[in-house]
């Protein structure tokens, strides 16, 4: 008895952050200082890469995009992982605020996949000739765009909202035991088209010079996914329970003279 | 119903017979499947559109982008390959649809057998009446379209395996958007990107038997997908029909 | 750790991959940028609306209030 007491009290925590109102009043103290310190790692990773780091031998200039491409392309896929994981929590244990963090992430996934492409494709100009090249990273990253955006479609297709929500976990599941596979094969059917000029992709070791501020990089954007995913985490709450007690007296309290 | 004239001309009074709304042994996967099969058989036109749309759309290929026969048989795969996948995806829409508009595929999930079986059963039907059609027309399309010699078996067998992993991987996207009303293009949206490995390893076989190598490889990688599919998508696929059933 | 350019032109151009490298910057920080926005705007929308609602709820109880108040006068 005394067991079963204690376990329900080491989950409470797990219930509490299953409410919506519990997370939007928790996070409401988060918010300001998790945005500084994205914006700041980002500010000195920019300028760190942008100014400081040392020219690529071979590419010039050019690969200074690689401190937005590559932060971009990591949170991309973990952004997929993410919001796949809190499908499958809201699948498993019904719990209504883990569907509106995976709804939440699915756009922000689908944006930050949009940018490592574009900027792989601009970055390609000048490294490869083209902007368009059916390389192995870059396909992987425009059906990874797809998996996004059908996510995104199945859950505004739905009339009833819980609908939509389980609907498009489901999909985001099959899409991640789907995700390494399409990455091994695209990266094989790569390897036998490539052509002999695009050796360039070779992984090589990169210099301190140069990877320090790419670290700088990723961490901002890790920050920075964590505090967008939670302002529209924050959004989307509100629109849902638009109707409830406590958001009608959180949208009021700061109406200026709201008296009679 | 029940009260029938029997042969010497007395009627017989119906007796009340209890029938239990759910029957009391729910129909094995084989019965399922003979059911299926002779529902597809008879529907016609669900076997023979998809094959029509995938030749008439192969025919207009070579119109589309030339008949010199050396750019058509450097092609040739991949464009079967892509048609067989898209006929898949069209007939795929109304895999569940009857079944849901009917009401016994409400029935089906309150049985307490898994739907396991039951979607296996009829996404088996779907690839036998879809599937491998197409494969079994393929090298004569290969043949139009000018693909050498070396790739019909490959390109058979490849559809083989290949077309019923398409129907499986299919089977959840059709599960997922039964409830909708027009669910055809978001179907193909929210599927086609699972489909780029099968379409990679499919054309990819035919293309090794082009350039002189062994194609077993392929078609094994192909089976493993196959087998990882038959595992996971009828659950993936029973889940998303109780979703639907839901909505 | 130094800067790496001349001068600012030259950071600017850099050496011919300037407009690559700015083009992306650009492109990121817009789009990054809107993904703080949006929600942020859309709050507010929210509020704003809320607090309209609040207002017309107010209006229509301060005349309903009158109206009562005038209708008693006359039934006086």
């Amino acid at each position: 008895m005394e067991k079963w007491a204690n376990m329900k009290l080491s989950w409470q925590w797990f219930h509490r952050l299953g409410s919506p109102r519990w997370f939007y009043q928790k996070t409401s103290a988060w918010l300001p200082w998790l945005g500084a310190a994205a914006l700041l790692l980002l500010a000195v990773g920019c300028t760190w890469g942008l100014g400081f780091a040392p020219q690529d031998a071979k590419q010039g200039n050019s690969y200074r995009i690689i401190y937005i491409h590559v932060p971009a392309a990591f949170l991309a896929l973990a952004g997929y992982y993410i919001m796949a994981i809190c499908g499958a929590i809201g699948l498993i244990w019904k719990m209504k605020l883990s569907f509106v963090v995976m709804r939440a992430a699915a756009p922000i996934g689908a944006v930050l996949t949009f940018v490592a492409l574009l900027t792989g494709a601009v970055w390609g100009k000048p490294t490869w000739g083209t902007y368009w090249v059916w390389d192995a990273r870059i396909t992987s990253m425009l059906i990874l765009l797809f998996l996004y955006l059908g996510v995104m479609a199945l859950s505004g297709a739905f009339s009833r909202e819980l609908s939509g929500d389980k609907a498009s976990a489901l999909l985001a599941l099959v899409g991640t035991v789907n995700i390494p596979i399409i990455y091994k094969s695209v990266d094989w059917w790569f390897t036998l088209h490539q052509p002999a000029t695009l050796k360039l992709t070779q992984a090589s070791t990169i210099d301190p010079s140069m990877f320090y501020p790419l670290i700088t990089m990723i961490a901002g954007f890790y920050l920075f996914y964590a505090w967008v995913l939670i302002l529209h985490t924050r959004g989307l709450i509100l629109q849902r329970e638009w109707r409830t007690q406590w958001v009608r007296e959180l949208l009021g309290q700061s109406a200026p003279a709201a008296k009679a | 119903m029940q009260s029938e004239s029997v042969g010497d001309g007395r009627k017989r009074i119906a007796e009340p017979v209890l029938r239990p709304a759910v029957p009391a042994a729910a129909p094995g996967f084989f019965t399922l499947f003979r059911t299926e099969l002779t529902l597809a058989v008879r529907r016609r036109s669900d076997i023979v559109n998809p094959l029509l749309f995938f030749v008439t759309v192969l025919a207009l290929m070579p119109i589309g982008i030339g008949p010199e026969p050396e750019m058509l048989s450097r092609m040739a795969a991949g464009l079967i390959w892509v048609m067989a996948l898209l006929s898949t995806l069209l007939s795929q829409e109304s895999l569940f649809r009857s079944d849901y508009e009917d009401g016994s595929l409400e029935q089906l999930a309150l049985q307490s057998q898994p739907l396991y079986f039951p979607v296996l059963a009829k996404v088996l039907v779907h690839w036998l009446v879809t599937g491998v059609p197409l494969a079994v027309l393929s090298p004569l399309l290969g043949m139009m379209l000018n693909l050498g010699q070396a790739g019909y078996w490959p390109l058979l067998l490849s559809l083989v395996l290949g077309t019923a992993s398409l129907s499986l991987i299919g089977a959840v996207g059709a599960a997922l958007t039964v409830a909708l009303r027009r669910p055809g293009l978001l179907l193909a949206l929210i599927i086609m990107p699972l489909y780029v490995p099968v379409l990679i390893f499919g054309t990819g076989t035919v293309q090794a038997a082009l350039d002189g190598y062994g194609y077993g490889p392929q078609l094994a990688i192909l089976g493993a997908i196959l087998a990882a599919a038959a595992a996971l998508a009828p659950l993936a696929a029973a889940g998303a029909i109780r979703i639907s059933l839901e909505n | 750790m130094q800067f790496q350019f001349e001068n600012f032109a030259s950071f600017l151009a850099m050496n011919g991959h300037g407009p690559y490298v700015w083009f992306s910057y650009g492109v990121t920080i817009a789009v990054m940028a809107a993904l703080v926005l949006v929600p942020v705007l859309r709050q507010r929308q929210m509020r704003e609306a809320f607090r309209r609602q609040l207002r017309q709820e107010q209006a229509r109880r301060r005349s309903e209030i009158a109206r009562a108040a005038s209708e008693t006068a006359a039934a006086d």
